[in-house]
């Protein structure tokens, strides 16, 4: 493939895939201002998503834009990490999984701004200062539930342990990349550590570190989402309002 | 006839009705080639999914075409990122006349400031209080002044 392609589609997809979950939460969530939040972050992920996912079709150079990769994709043609495609679960594990995409996402993102490649560098400039605002918001609330009543710390312990493990895969390499994500671990470490010590909460200690999504071995909760996702562009090729 | 520049300048954003695009620092310039007179006019987003742009994209066509421009052609970069640093001095004052508290000056070397003290819009006060980090609009959280008790739109530094 050329250049960065994969690592472009991969980070494409993690924003895309990201987006289609956190807009589950709208009209479901706990109060109004997290419904706005959650919906606005989402929106962001989808602009990222869908400047990633042109520059990843004009690298491939088969004629495919964003729609096409986005809608006309099957499970196994998809490289996000499994961590996005994770059920919401309930309020606590979204937040725990958007501290970890936050987390990863910022520095990517930063470093992104100073590499070669013009059109990811563009991308990254833009994308990381709203990064750092869905940092400091999954930030704060998992400081909130965390170091909040016995149940909201047992609930937001219980988010981190079921989204943990899932980590792992966000610092391997796709090939081409510009940016060897190995290189960011350490930030994100520091950033998810001083985060959990302030919430009273603790990172486990287990070994288990699924992966695959890189390479198109994800969960069967892909699939859901794709059917869902993809079946007004597929059920009406080339629909238009 | 009003030149490219001054049609497309005039153009409202479609969210906060009240500031242009020019007043709102997306729109980056406006070329006009004497020999066909073609408008390349440039635009950035605020935010990466901002749903505003097709309609701003449309509203600029419309303008230009009004204005005698009829070839036009819309690009959109994203590099330098925006930043609110680029609303213009008319810009804030039009944003606290409507009532929507214009953003603080970005600190460059970090991350999104979020303590610096909101001046209330209505009656000035800096006793304020963030309600919702996110509002109506993407680049908008919602706060409220503890003095005269009104909710604001408060434009987030980015």
């Amino acid at each position: 493939m050329n250049g960065p392609f994969a690592f472009t589609l991969a980070l494409g997809d993690d924003a895309l895939i990201a987006a289609q979950r956190l807009a589950e939460w709208t009209t479901r969530a706990p109060e109004m201002e997290e419904d706005i939040a959650l919906a606005n972050i989402a929106l962001d992920q989808l602009g990222a998503a869908r400047l990633l996912l042109s520059y990843a079709g004009e690298l491939e150079g088969a004629g495919r834009d964003e729609d096409a990769l986005a809608y006309l994709r099957d499970d196994r043609e998809f490289r996000n990490c499994l961590l996005v495609e994770l059920p919401n679960g309930d309020f606590a594990v979204t937040m725990a999984k958007l501290l970890a995409l936050s987390a990863y996402q910022l520095p990517l993102y930063t470093a992104l701004a100073g590499c070669a490649d013009e059109r990811l560098a563009a991308i990254g400039a833009k994308a990381r200062k709203e990064s750092a605002y869905h940092l400091d918001h999954a930030a704060l609330w998992v400081k909130r539930l965390g170091d909040g009543t016995e149940e909201s710390h047992r609930r937001m312990q219980a988010g981190i342990d079921q989204v943990w493990p899932y980590v792992h895969e966000l610092f391997a390499a796709p090939p081409g990349a510009p940016v060897d994500p190995a290189t960011l671990r350490g930030d994100f470490d520091t950033t998810v550590a001083a985060v959990l010590a302030e919430a009273t909460l603790t990172l486990p200690d287990s070994g288990w570190a699924p992966g695959g999504g890189r390479d198109g071995v994800h969960t069967e909760h892909l699939s859901y989402l794709l059917a869902e996702m993809q079946v007004l562009a597929r059920a009406h090729p080339g629909a238009r309002w | 006839m009003r030149t490219a520049r001054e049609a497309v300048a005039a153009v409202v954003d479609p969210e906060i009705r009240v500031i242009t695009i020019d007043d709102l620092g997306i729109l980056r310039s406006v070329e006009e080639d004497p020999a066909t007179g073609r408008v390349v006019v440039t635009i950035t987003p605020t935010y990466t999914g901002c749903p505003a742009m097709d309609v701003i994209r449309a509203d600029i066509r419309r303008a230009l075409v009004a204005a005698g421009h009829p070839d036009v052609e819309v690009r959109t970069v994203h590099s330098p990122a925006w930043s609110t640093d680029w609303i213009t001095d008319a810009g804030r004052a039009k944003l606290a006349a409507a009532g929507i508290a214009p953003p603080a000056p970005v600190r460059r070397d970090g991350v999104v400031p979020l303590t610096l003290a909101v001046r209330c819009p209505r009656c000035g006060s800096p006793d304020t209080e963030q309600l919702s980090r996110f509002g109506s609009t993407a680049c908008k959280a919602l706060w409220r002044c503890r003095a005269c008790s009104e909710p604001f739109d408060h434009v987030k530094a980015l």
